[in-house]
Protein backbone atom coordinates (compact mmCIF):
# COMPACT_ATOMS: atom_id res chain seq x y z
CA UNK A 1 0.00 0.00 0.00
CA UNK A 2 1.57 3.49 -1.19
CA UNK A 3 1.67 6.36 1.35
CA UNK A 4 -1.05 8.07 -0.19
CA UNK A 5 -3.74 4.89 -0.22
CA UNK A 6 -2.69 4.75 3.61
CA UNK A 7 -3.51 8.65 4.07
CA UNK A 8 -7.40 7.91 2.03
CA UNK A 9 -8.07 4.67 4.07
CA UNK A 10 -7.80 6.87 6.87
CA UNK A 11 -9.87 9.93 5.72
CA UNK A 12 -12.23 7.64 4.70
CA UNK A 13 -12.92 5.19 7.20
CA UNK A 14 -13.86 8.33 9.67
CA UNK A 15 -16.01 10.34 6.75
CA UNK A 16 -16.43 8.78 3.24
CA UNK A 17 -18.66 11.89 2.42
CA UNK A 18 -15.40 14.56 1.94
CA UNK A 19 -15.34 15.28 -1.45
CA UNK A 20 -12.52 14.19 -3.64
CA UNK A 21 -10.84 17.74 -3.67
CA UNK A 22 -10.63 18.58 -0.30
CA UNK A 23 -8.98 14.61 -0.24
CA UNK A 24 -6.79 15.95 -2.67
CA UNK A 25 -6.01 18.62 -0.30
CA UNK A 26 -5.61 16.76 2.54
CA UNK A 27 -2.79 14.58 1.34
CA UNK A 28 -1.25 17.00 -1.04
CA UNK A 29 -2.01 14.94 -3.99
CA UNK A 30 -3.53 16.21 -7.54
CA UNK A 31 -7.21 15.13 -8.00
CA UNK A 32 -6.64 12.91 -10.47
CA UNK A 33 -3.93 10.79 -8.61
CA UNK A 34 -6.90 10.78 -5.96
CA UNK A 35 -9.44 9.57 -7.75
CA UNK A 36 -7.35 6.92 -9.39
CA UNK A 37 -5.89 5.51 -6.43
CA UNK A 38 -9.53 5.38 -4.56
CA UNK A 39 -10.78 3.42 -8.16
CA UNK A 40 -7.38 1.37 -7.28
CA UNK A 41 -8.99 0.66 -4.10
CA UNK A 42 -12.03 -0.41 -5.11
CA UNK A 43 -10.80 -2.25 -7.95
CA UNK A 44 -8.38 -4.39 -5.78
CA UNK A 45 -11.89 -5.59 -3.20
CA UNK A 46 -9.67 -3.03 -0.50
CA UNK A 47 -12.61 -0.73 -0.26
CA UNK A 48 -15.66 -2.66 -0.31
CA UNK A 49 -18.60 -0.10 0.05
CA UNK A 50 -19.41 3.00 1.54
CA UNK A 51 -22.02 2.90 4.35
CA UNK A 52 -22.84 4.96 7.59
CA UNK A 53 -22.73 3.61 10.92
CA UNK A 54 -25.61 3.43 12.18
CA UNK A 55 -26.99 2.97 15.91
CA UNK A 56 -30.60 1.31 15.17
CA UNK A 57 -30.90 0.89 19.33
CA UNK A 58 -31.97 4.65 18.39
CA UNK A 59 -34.70 3.89 16.11
CA UNK A 60 -37.72 2.29 16.17
CA UNK A 61 -37.24 0.04 14.07
CA UNK A 62 -37.53 -3.79 16.00
CA UNK A 63 -34.68 -6.03 15.19
CA UNK A 64 -32.59 -8.49 16.85
CA UNK A 65 -28.93 -9.92 17.22
CA UNK A 66 -27.54 -12.62 18.19
CA UNK A 67 -24.03 -14.59 18.03
CA UNK A 68 -24.08 -18.49 17.05
CA UNK A 69 -21.28 -20.60 17.42
CA UNK A 70 -21.75 -23.29 15.05
CA UNK A 71 -19.39 -27.01 15.11
CA UNK A 72 -19.54 -28.82 11.48
CA UNK A 73 -17.98 -31.56 10.06
CA UNK A 74 -14.98 -30.44 7.54
CA UNK A 75 -15.38 -31.71 3.91
CA UNK A 76 -13.39 -33.71 1.92
CA UNK A 77 -11.16 -31.19 -0.26
CA UNK A 78 -13.57 -27.99 0.85
CA UNK A 79 -12.58 -27.86 4.68
CA UNK A 80 -14.67 -25.11 5.90
CA UNK A 81 -15.48 -23.32 2.90
CA UNK A 82 -18.96 -24.99 1.60
CA UNK A 83 -20.25 -25.46 4.54
CA UNK A 84 -19.69 -21.32 5.35
CA UNK A 85 -20.15 -20.66 1.77
CA UNK A 86 -24.20 -22.51 2.59
CA UNK A 87 -24.60 -20.56 5.95
CA UNK A 88 -23.60 -16.97 4.37
CA UNK A 89 -26.16 -16.92 1.53
CA UNK A 90 -29.02 -16.62 3.91
CA UNK A 91 -29.96 -13.32 3.76
CA UNK A 92 -30.15 -13.14 8.40
CA UNK A 93 -26.72 -13.79 8.28
CA UNK A 94 -24.59 -10.63 8.51
CA UNK A 95 -20.92 -12.27 9.12
CA UNK A 96 -19.30 -15.53 8.98
CA UNK A 97 -15.65 -16.02 10.41
CA UNK A 98 -13.76 -19.42 11.01
CA UNK A 99 -12.61 -19.93 14.65
CA UNK A 100 -9.84 -21.48 16.26
CA UNK A 101 -11.06 -23.00 19.36
CA UNK A 102 -13.82 -25.15 20.73
CA UNK A 103 -16.21 -24.60 17.52
CA UNK A 104 -15.41 -23.97 13.91
CA UNK A 105 -18.11 -21.10 12.78
CA UNK A 106 -19.15 -17.50 14.33
CA UNK A 107 -22.43 -16.34 12.66
CA UNK A 108 -23.43 -13.33 13.32
CA UNK A 109 -27.48 -13.14 12.58
CA UNK A 110 -29.93 -10.19 12.37
CA UNK A 111 -33.73 -10.85 12.52
CA UNK A 112 -36.65 -8.43 13.59
CA UNK A 113 -38.36 -10.29 15.77
CA UNK A 114 -36.90 -13.64 18.69
CA UNK A 115 -39.29 -15.57 16.42
CA UNK A 116 -38.11 -14.79 13.35
CA UNK A 117 -34.33 -15.75 14.41
CA UNK A 118 -35.23 -19.05 16.30
CA UNK A 119 -36.97 -20.25 13.37
CA UNK A 120 -33.89 -19.51 11.46
CA UNK A 121 -32.13 -21.37 13.75
CA UNK A 122 -34.19 -24.46 13.67
CA UNK A 123 -35.62 -24.37 10.77
CA UNK A 124 -32.46 -23.17 8.59
CA UNK A 125 -29.31 -23.29 10.19
CA UNK A 126 -29.49 -26.71 12.52
CA UNK A 127 -31.02 -28.77 9.51
CA UNK A 128 -27.65 -28.68 7.48
CA UNK A 129 -26.38 -32.02 6.79
CA UNK A 130 -22.66 -30.74 8.18
CA UNK A 131 -23.80 -29.03 11.08
CA UNK A 132 -23.19 -31.07 14.34
CA UNK A 133 -24.34 -28.21 17.24
CA UNK A 134 -24.69 -24.70 17.71
CA UNK A 135 -25.19 -22.23 20.84
CA UNK A 136 -27.01 -18.85 19.91
CA UNK A 137 -26.21 -15.66 22.16
CA UNK A 138 -28.44 -13.10 21.78
CA UNK A 139 -27.28 -9.84 22.41
CA UNK A 140 -28.09 -7.35 24.66
CA UNK A 141 -26.70 -4.28 24.37
CA UNK A 142 -24.00 -2.75 22.02
CA UNK A 143 -21.47 -0.69 23.51
CA UNK A 144 -18.48 -0.57 20.80
CA UNK A 145 -18.63 -1.71 17.48
CA UNK A 146 -15.79 -1.01 14.42
CA UNK A 147 -14.99 1.64 17.03
CA UNK A 148 -16.95 3.48 17.79
CA UNK A 149 -18.31 3.86 21.08
CA UNK A 150 -22.35 3.90 21.20
CA UNK A 151 -22.63 5.39 24.32
CA UNK A 152 -20.21 7.96 24.89
CA UNK A 153 -21.10 11.72 25.03
CA UNK A 154 -18.83 13.39 22.31
CA UNK A 155 -18.79 16.43 24.22
CA UNK A 156 -15.40 19.00 23.32
CA UNK A 157 -14.21 19.50 26.87
CA UNK A 158 -11.73 21.91 26.24
CA UNK A 159 -11.65 25.80 26.66
CA UNK A 160 -13.64 27.46 23.75
CA UNK A 161 -10.25 29.91 23.40
CA UNK A 162 -6.59 28.69 25.25
CA UNK A 163 -3.50 30.62 25.36
CA UNK B 1 -11.90 48.17 51.56
CA UNK B 2 -9.26 49.61 48.61
CA UNK B 3 -6.74 47.05 48.05
CA UNK B 4 -4.84 48.70 45.03
CA UNK B 5 -1.77 49.72 48.02
CA UNK B 6 -1.81 45.83 49.34
CA UNK B 7 -1.31 44.84 45.85
CA UNK B 8 1.93 44.24 44.77
CA UNK B 9 2.36 46.74 42.13
CA UNK B 10 4.54 44.96 39.51
CA UNK B 11 2.35 42.24 38.91
CA UNK B 12 -1.19 44.54 39.12
CA UNK B 13 0.93 46.65 36.26
CA UNK B 14 0.41 43.38 34.05
CA UNK B 15 -2.14 44.35 31.47
CA UNK B 16 -4.47 41.16 31.76
CA UNK B 17 -3.98 38.49 28.79
CA UNK B 18 -5.74 39.83 25.33
CA UNK B 19 -6.95 36.02 25.23
CA UNK B 20 -8.73 36.65 28.69
CA UNK B 21 -10.81 39.36 27.47
CA UNK B 22 -11.69 37.28 24.45
CA UNK B 23 -12.68 34.19 25.98
CA UNK B 24 -15.68 35.60 27.66
CA UNK B 25 -16.80 36.92 24.48
CA UNK B 26 -16.68 33.84 22.56
CA UNK B 27 -17.83 31.32 25.74
CA UNK B 28 -20.97 33.43 25.95
CA UNK B 29 -21.44 32.01 22.00
CA UNK B 30 -23.08 28.85 22.88
CA UNK B 31 -22.54 27.01 19.58
CA UNK B 32 -19.65 28.82 18.23
CA UNK B 33 -17.38 26.91 16.24
CA UNK B 34 -14.34 27.62 18.07
CA UNK B 35 -10.73 27.57 16.35
CA UNK B 36 -9.55 29.40 19.27
CA UNK B 37 -8.41 26.67 21.25
CA UNK B 38 -4.63 25.47 22.06
CA UNK B 39 -5.18 22.09 22.74
CA UNK B 40 -4.94 19.08 20.69
CA UNK B 41 -8.46 17.07 19.71
CA UNK B 42 -7.32 13.70 20.87
CA UNK B 43 -7.97 12.02 24.13
CA UNK B 44 -4.93 11.12 26.14
CA UNK B 45 -4.75 7.30 24.23
CA UNK B 46 -6.19 5.03 26.81
CA UNK B 47 -3.17 2.98 27.36
CA UNK B 48 -1.76 6.00 28.92
CA UNK B 49 -4.72 6.79 30.94
CA UNK B 50 -4.85 3.16 32.20
CA UNK B 51 -1.48 3.02 33.72
CA UNK B 52 -2.59 6.20 35.95
CA UNK B 53 -6.21 4.36 36.76
CA UNK B 54 -3.63 1.41 38.10
CA UNK B 55 -1.76 3.46 39.80
CA UNK B 56 -4.83 4.73 41.48
CA UNK B 57 -6.15 1.12 42.50
CA UNK B 58 -2.89 1.01 43.81
CA UNK B 59 -3.43 3.49 45.94
CA UNK B 60 0.13 5.36 44.54
CA UNK B 61 -1.64 8.88 45.96
CA UNK B 62 2.04 10.04 48.04
CA UNK B 63 3.82 12.89 46.67
CA UNK B 64 6.81 11.78 44.07
CA UNK B 65 10.56 13.04 45.00
CA UNK B 66 10.79 17.02 44.26
CA UNK B 67 12.34 16.35 40.64
CA UNK B 68 10.22 13.70 39.64
CA UNK B 69 10.02 10.11 39.96
CA UNK B 70 13.16 8.58 38.77
CA UNK B 71 11.40 6.00 36.23
CA UNK B 72 10.01 9.24 34.61
CA UNK B 73 13.51 10.93 34.72
CA UNK B 74 15.31 8.22 33.37
CA UNK B 75 12.54 7.70 30.44
CA UNK B 76 12.76 11.32 29.60
CA UNK B 77 16.47 11.06 29.56
CA UNK B 78 16.07 8.22 26.85
CA UNK B 79 13.51 10.05 24.87
CA UNK B 80 16.01 13.53 24.56
CA UNK B 81 18.62 11.16 23.29
CA UNK B 82 16.92 8.91 21.32
CA UNK B 83 14.97 11.74 19.66
CA UNK B 84 16.81 14.80 19.71
CA UNK B 85 20.26 13.67 20.28
CA UNK B 86 20.50 15.40 23.39
CA UNK B 87 21.76 13.78 26.68
CA UNK B 88 20.87 14.76 30.33
CA UNK B 89 21.74 12.87 33.69
CA UNK B 90 18.44 11.49 35.08
CA UNK B 91 19.50 12.55 38.73
CA UNK B 92 20.52 16.05 38.04
CA UNK B 93 20.07 17.80 35.05
CA UNK B 94 16.02 16.82 34.56
CA UNK B 95 13.26 18.50 36.92
CA UNK B 96 9.59 17.27 36.23
CA UNK B 97 7.35 20.44 36.67
CA UNK B 98 3.71 21.28 36.60
CA UNK B 99 3.36 21.60 32.58
CA UNK B 100 5.89 23.11 30.99
CA UNK B 101 4.40 26.55 31.99
CA UNK B 102 5.79 26.20 35.31
CA UNK B 103 9.16 24.98 33.89
CA UNK B 104 9.37 28.18 32.46
CA UNK B 105 8.34 29.96 35.27
CA UNK B 106 11.14 28.61 37.42
CA UNK B 107 13.90 28.88 34.83
CA UNK B 108 12.96 32.74 34.89
CA UNK B 109 13.18 33.38 38.58
CA UNK B 110 16.15 30.96 38.79
CA UNK B 111 18.17 33.35 35.99
CA UNK B 112 17.13 36.67 36.33
CA UNK B 113 18.32 39.16 38.50
CA UNK B 114 16.13 42.32 38.97
CA UNK B 115 16.68 44.55 35.48
CA UNK B 116 18.42 41.46 33.16
CA UNK B 117 16.83 41.67 30.05
CA UNK B 118 14.91 39.16 28.66
CA UNK B 119 14.47 38.71 24.51
CA UNK B 120 11.49 37.04 23.31
CA UNK B 121 10.18 36.60 19.49
CA UNK B 122 7.10 38.19 19.03
CA UNK B 123 4.59 36.76 18.09
CA UNK B 124 5.46 34.06 20.90
CA UNK B 125 3.17 32.37 23.64
CA UNK B 126 1.35 34.70 25.93
CA UNK B 127 3.29 33.86 29.32
CA UNK B 128 6.38 34.68 28.44
CA UNK B 129 6.91 38.56 28.73
CA UNK B 130 4.63 38.68 32.01
CA UNK B 131 6.62 35.36 33.37
CA UNK B 132 9.88 37.95 33.18
CA UNK B 133 8.20 41.07 34.61
CA UNK B 134 7.31 39.16 37.64
CA UNK B 135 10.50 37.47 37.81
CA UNK B 136 11.99 41.28 38.04
CA UNK B 137 13.20 40.88 34.02
CA UNK B 138 12.73 43.35 31.94
CA UNK B 139 11.18 41.21 28.16
CA UNK B 140 12.48 42.74 24.61
CA UNK B 141 10.43 41.80 22.41
CA UNK B 142 12.27 40.93 18.88
CA UNK B 143 9.98 41.24 15.79
CA UNK B 144 9.40 38.05 13.41
CA UNK B 145 8.21 38.72 10.17
CA UNK B 146 5.75 36.96 7.96
CA UNK B 147 8.29 37.26 4.88
CA UNK B 148 11.05 35.65 6.73
CA UNK B 149 8.27 32.52 7.94
CA UNK B 150 8.46 34.31 11.31
CA UNK B 151 11.52 32.27 11.45
CA UNK B 152 13.64 34.63 14.23
CA UNK B 153 16.77 36.26 12.49
CA UNK B 154 19.93 36.61 14.05
CA UNK B 155 20.30 40.19 12.42
CA UNK B 156 17.22 41.04 14.32
CA UNK B 157 17.93 39.71 17.67
CA UNK B 158 21.33 41.40 17.38
CA UNK B 159 19.80 44.33 17.44
CA UNK B 160 17.85 44.29 20.36
CA UNK B 161 20.75 42.89 22.84
CA UNK B 162 22.40 45.65 25.33
CA UNK B 163 24.69 45.42 28.01
CA UNK B 164 21.54 44.17 29.95
CA UNK B 165 20.65 41.11 27.85
CA UNK B 166 21.20 37.77 29.79
CA UNK B 167 18.33 35.21 28.26
CA UNK B 168 16.72 34.87 24.99
CA UNK B 169 13.41 32.57 24.90
CA UNK B 170 13.50 30.32 21.85
CA UNK B 171 9.56 28.80 21.35
CA UNK B 172 10.11 26.90 18.30
CA UNK B 173 7.77 25.41 16.82
CA UNK B 174 5.79 28.60 17.55
CA UNK B 175 2.68 29.02 18.95
CA UNK B 176 1.08 31.34 17.17
CA UNK B 177 2.55 31.28 13.91
CA UNK B 178 3.22 27.45 13.51
CA UNK B 179 6.86 28.66 12.30
CA UNK B 180 9.78 26.10 12.75
CA UNK B 181 13.46 26.68 12.77
CA UNK B 182 15.35 24.41 10.70
CA UNK B 183 18.97 23.51 11.88
CA UNK B 184 21.04 26.76 9.87
CA UNK B 185 18.40 29.34 11.25
CA UNK B 186 19.51 27.93 14.96
CA UNK B 187 23.33 27.71 13.82
CA UNK B 188 22.63 31.46 13.12
CA UNK B 189 21.11 31.91 16.30
CA UNK B 190 23.69 29.97 17.99
CA UNK B 191 26.67 32.10 16.48
CA UNK B 192 24.95 35.30 18.31
CA UNK B 193 24.23 33.87 21.61
CA UNK B 194 27.96 32.27 21.91
CA UNK B 195 29.50 36.16 21.08
CA UNK B 196 27.13 37.56 23.72
CA UNK B 197 27.58 34.94 26.16
CA UNK B 198 23.95 34.75 26.43
CA UNK B 199 21.72 31.73 27.47
CA UNK B 200 18.40 30.51 26.02
CA UNK B 201 15.12 28.84 27.14
CA UNK B 202 14.76 26.38 24.30
CA UNK B 203 10.84 25.78 24.99
CA UNK B 204 10.23 22.96 22.60
CA UNK B 205 6.49 21.73 23.48
CA UNK B 206 5.18 21.52 20.09
CA UNK B 207 8.66 19.45 18.89
CA UNK B 208 6.47 16.33 17.77
CA UNK B 209 4.23 18.49 15.66
CA UNK B 210 6.58 19.38 12.40
CA UNK B 211 4.97 18.61 8.74
CA UNK B 212 5.96 17.61 5.36
CA UNK B 213 9.65 15.79 6.21
CA UNK B 214 10.86 18.80 8.22
CA UNK B 215 12.48 17.87 11.14
CA UNK B 216 12.41 19.25 14.79
CA UNK B 217 16.35 20.05 15.62
CA UNK B 218 16.55 20.93 19.66
CA UNK B 219 18.54 23.87 20.26
CA UNK B 220 20.62 22.09 22.71
CA UNK B 221 21.87 19.86 20.05
CA UNK B 222 23.14 22.67 17.98
CA UNK B 223 27.67 22.74 19.04
CA UNK B 224 27.94 24.18 22.77
CA UNK B 225 24.85 24.88 23.13
CA UNK B 226 23.68 22.64 25.47
CA UNK B 227 26.08 23.97 28.04
CA UNK B 228 23.94 27.36 27.44
CA UNK B 229 20.35 26.16 26.89
CA UNK B 230 17.54 25.22 29.22
CA UNK B 231 15.48 22.15 27.14
CA UNK B 232 11.68 22.50 27.83
CA UNK B 233 9.39 20.41 27.03
CA UNK B 234 5.90 18.43 28.26
CA UNK B 235 3.14 15.83 27.41
CA UNK B 236 0.40 18.30 26.82
CA UNK B 237 0.71 18.81 23.10
CA UNK B 238 2.89 15.26 21.80
CA UNK B 239 0.70 12.99 23.77
CA UNK B 240 -2.25 14.88 24.22
CA UNK B 241 -1.89 15.16 28.00
CA UNK B 242 -3.04 18.42 28.61
CA UNK B 243 -4.85 18.60 31.30
CA UNK B 244 -2.26 16.04 33.74
CA UNK B 245 -0.40 18.76 33.58
CA UNK B 246 3.06 17.54 33.36
CA UNK B 247 6.44 19.35 31.52
CA UNK B 248 9.94 18.68 32.19
CA UNK B 249 13.49 21.06 31.96
CA UNK B 250 16.53 20.26 31.38
CA UNK B 251 20.03 21.85 31.82
CA UNK B 252 23.08 22.22 33.44
CA UNK B 253 23.35 20.66 36.70
CA UNK B 254 23.86 24.16 38.30
CA UNK B 255 20.83 25.59 36.92
CA UNK B 256 18.24 22.52 37.17
CA UNK B 257 19.55 22.50 40.98
CA UNK B 258 18.47 26.37 41.77
CA UNK B 259 15.07 25.53 39.95
CA UNK B 260 14.52 22.73 41.78
CA UNK B 261 15.02 24.95 45.29
CA UNK B 262 11.96 27.36 43.99
CA UNK B 263 10.17 23.92 42.63
CA UNK B 264 10.52 22.30 45.86
CA UNK B 265 9.49 25.22 48.13
CA UNK B 266 6.53 26.27 46.05
CA UNK B 267 5.33 23.08 44.43
CA UNK B 268 6.67 20.10 46.15
CA UNK B 269 6.35 18.05 43.08
CA UNK B 270 4.18 17.39 40.20
CA UNK B 271 1.09 15.58 40.38
CA UNK B 272 1.64 11.53 40.63
CA UNK B 273 -0.56 9.99 38.40
CA UNK B 274 0.28 13.21 35.72
CA UNK B 275 3.68 11.48 35.89
CA UNK B 276 2.69 7.88 35.95
CA UNK B 277 1.10 8.30 33.00
CA UNK B 278 3.91 10.37 30.93
CA UNK B 279 5.91 7.68 31.84
CA UNK B 280 4.04 5.36 30.27
CA UNK B 281 3.31 7.06 27.52
CA UNK B 282 7.22 7.41 26.90
CA UNK B 283 7.73 4.06 27.68
CA UNK B 284 5.43 2.39 25.22
CA UNK B 285 6.22 5.17 22.51
CA UNK B 286 10.00 3.87 22.71
CA UNK B 287 8.41 0.18 22.37
CA UNK B 288 6.02 0.87 19.22
CA UNK B 289 8.12 3.64 17.74
CA UNK B 290 5.97 6.50 18.65
CA UNK B 291 2.84 5.15 16.90
CA UNK B 292 0.23 7.37 18.72
CA UNK B 293 2.24 10.47 17.89
CA UNK B 294 2.44 9.60 13.96
CA UNK B 295 -1.54 8.68 14.13
CA UNK B 296 -1.44 12.28 15.38
CA UNK B 297 0.96 13.89 13.51
CA UNK B 298 -0.55 12.25 10.00
CA UNK B 299 -4.03 13.76 11.00
CA UNK B 300 -3.09 17.11 11.91
CA UNK B 301 -1.23 17.48 8.53
CA UNK B 302 -4.11 16.87 6.04
CA UNK B 303 -6.00 19.01 8.60
CA UNK B 304 -3.13 21.86 8.02
CA UNK B 305 -3.20 21.67 4.22
CA UNK B 306 -6.89 22.14 4.10
CA UNK B 307 -6.75 24.87 6.66
CA UNK B 308 -4.10 26.71 4.72
CA UNK B 309 -5.13 25.80 1.25
CA UNK B 310 -8.87 27.59 1.89
CA UNK B 311 -6.71 30.60 3.18
CA UNK B 312 -5.32 30.97 0.43
CA UNK B 313 -8.28 29.97 -1.74
CA UNK B 314 -9.94 33.08 -0.07
CA UNK B 315 -7.59 35.61 -0.96
CA UNK B 316 -5.96 35.99 2.33
CA UNK B 317 -1.70 35.60 2.68
CA UNK B 318 -0.97 32.68 4.55
CA UNK B 319 2.33 31.45 4.80
CA UNK B 320 2.93 28.06 5.30
CA UNK B 321 2.93 26.50 8.99
CA UNK B 322 5.25 23.69 9.48
CA UNK B 323 4.92 23.38 13.16
CA UNK B 324 1.87 23.23 16.36
CA UNK B 325 -1.03 22.99 15.02
CA UNK B 326 -1.78 27.03 13.83
CA UNK B 327 -2.19 28.63 11.33
CA UNK B 328 -1.56 32.52 11.16
CA UNK B 329 -3.18 34.03 8.15
CA UNK B 330 -3.28 37.98 7.55
CA UNK B 331 -5.89 39.53 7.56
CA UNK B 332 -4.79 42.92 6.21
CA UNK B 333 -6.36 42.97 3.13
CA UNK B 334 -10.19 43.16 4.86
CA UNK B 335 -8.62 46.84 6.60
CA UNK B 336 -9.82 45.41 9.81
CA UNK B 337 -7.28 45.35 12.99
CA UNK B 338 -7.48 41.43 14.65
CA UNK B 339 -9.28 42.10 17.10
CA UNK B 340 -11.56 43.95 15.19
CA UNK B 341 -11.37 40.85 12.36
CA UNK B 342 -12.53 38.08 15.50
CA UNK B 343 -15.12 39.99 17.70
CA UNK B 344 -16.91 40.86 13.97
CA UNK B 345 -16.50 37.47 12.90
CA UNK B 346 -17.79 35.77 16.16
CA UNK B 347 -20.68 38.38 15.60
CA UNK B 348 -21.55 36.99 12.39
CA UNK B 349 -20.50 34.20 11.68
CA UNK B 350 -20.06 32.31 15.19
CA UNK B 351 -16.51 31.45 14.43
CA UNK B 352 -14.03 31.98 17.16
CA UNK B 353 -10.32 32.63 16.47
CA UNK B 354 -7.70 34.52 18.27
CA UNK B 355 -6.36 38.01 17.43
CA UNK B 356 -2.67 37.99 16.61
CA UNK B 357 -1.90 40.82 18.74
CA UNK B 358 -2.87 38.65 21.84
CA UNK B 359 0.69 37.09 21.30
CA UNK B 360 2.63 40.38 20.43
CA UNK B 361 2.94 43.76 18.75
CA UNK B 362 3.75 41.84 15.54
CA UNK B 363 0.88 39.41 14.97
CA UNK B 364 -1.36 42.75 14.35
CA UNK B 365 -2.67 42.08 11.45
CA UNK B 366 -3.41 37.97 11.53
CA UNK B 367 -4.86 35.79 13.71
CA UNK B 368 -4.26 32.22 15.07
CA UNK B 369 -6.74 29.61 14.11
CA UNK B 370 -5.73 26.31 15.38
CA UNK B 371 -6.49 22.94 12.95
CA UNK B 372 -6.88 20.47 16.38
CA UNK B 373 -10.72 19.68 15.68
CA UNK B 374 -12.73 17.84 13.76
CA UNK B 375 -12.67 18.35 9.68
CA UNK B 376 -16.57 18.77 9.62
CA UNK B 377 -15.99 21.40 11.77
CA UNK B 378 -12.84 23.11 10.09
CA UNK B 379 -15.23 23.15 6.60
CA UNK B 380 -18.19 24.76 8.30
CA UNK B 381 -15.77 27.75 9.64
CA UNK B 382 -13.69 28.03 6.70
CA UNK B 383 -16.96 28.66 4.39
CA UNK B 384 -18.18 30.83 6.56
CA UNK B 385 -14.80 32.83 6.95
CA UNK B 386 -14.41 32.97 3.23
CA UNK B 387 -18.23 34.86 3.48
CA UNK B 388 -16.82 37.09 5.96
CA UNK B 389 -14.09 38.28 4.32
CA UNK B 390 -15.19 38.43 0.98
CA UNK B 391 -18.09 40.69 2.68
CA UNK B 392 -15.50 42.87 3.58
CA UNK B 393 -13.72 43.23 0.93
Amino acid sequence: MTKLEASLLDILKEDCRIPLEKMAVMTGASLEEVASAIEDLENRKIILRYSPMINWDRTDRERVEAMIEVRVTPQRDMGFDAIARRIYRFDEVKSVYLMSGSYDLLVLVEARTLKELAAFVASKLSPLETVTGTATSFVLKRYKEEGVIFETDDADHRLVISP
Amino acid sequence: MNYDQYLNSRIAAVPPSGIRRFFDLAASRKDAISLGVGEPDFKTPYLFRDAAINSLLDGETQYTGNRGLIELRQEISLYLSGRYNISYRPETEILVTIGASEAIDVALRALITEGDEVLVPDPSYVSYAPGVIFAGGVPVPVETRQEDDFRLKAEALEKKITPKSKLLILPYPNNPTGAIMEKEDLEAIAQVIREHDLLVISDEIYSELVYDNHVHVAFASVPDMLERTITINGFSKSFAMTGWRVGYACGPEEIITVMNKIHQYAIMCAPRQGQVAATAALRIGRENNYESIVTMRESYDRRRRLMVTAFRDMGLECFEPYGAFYAFPSIQRTGMTSEEFCAELLKEKNVAAVPGNAFGASGEGHIRCCYATAVDKINIALERIADFVASRS
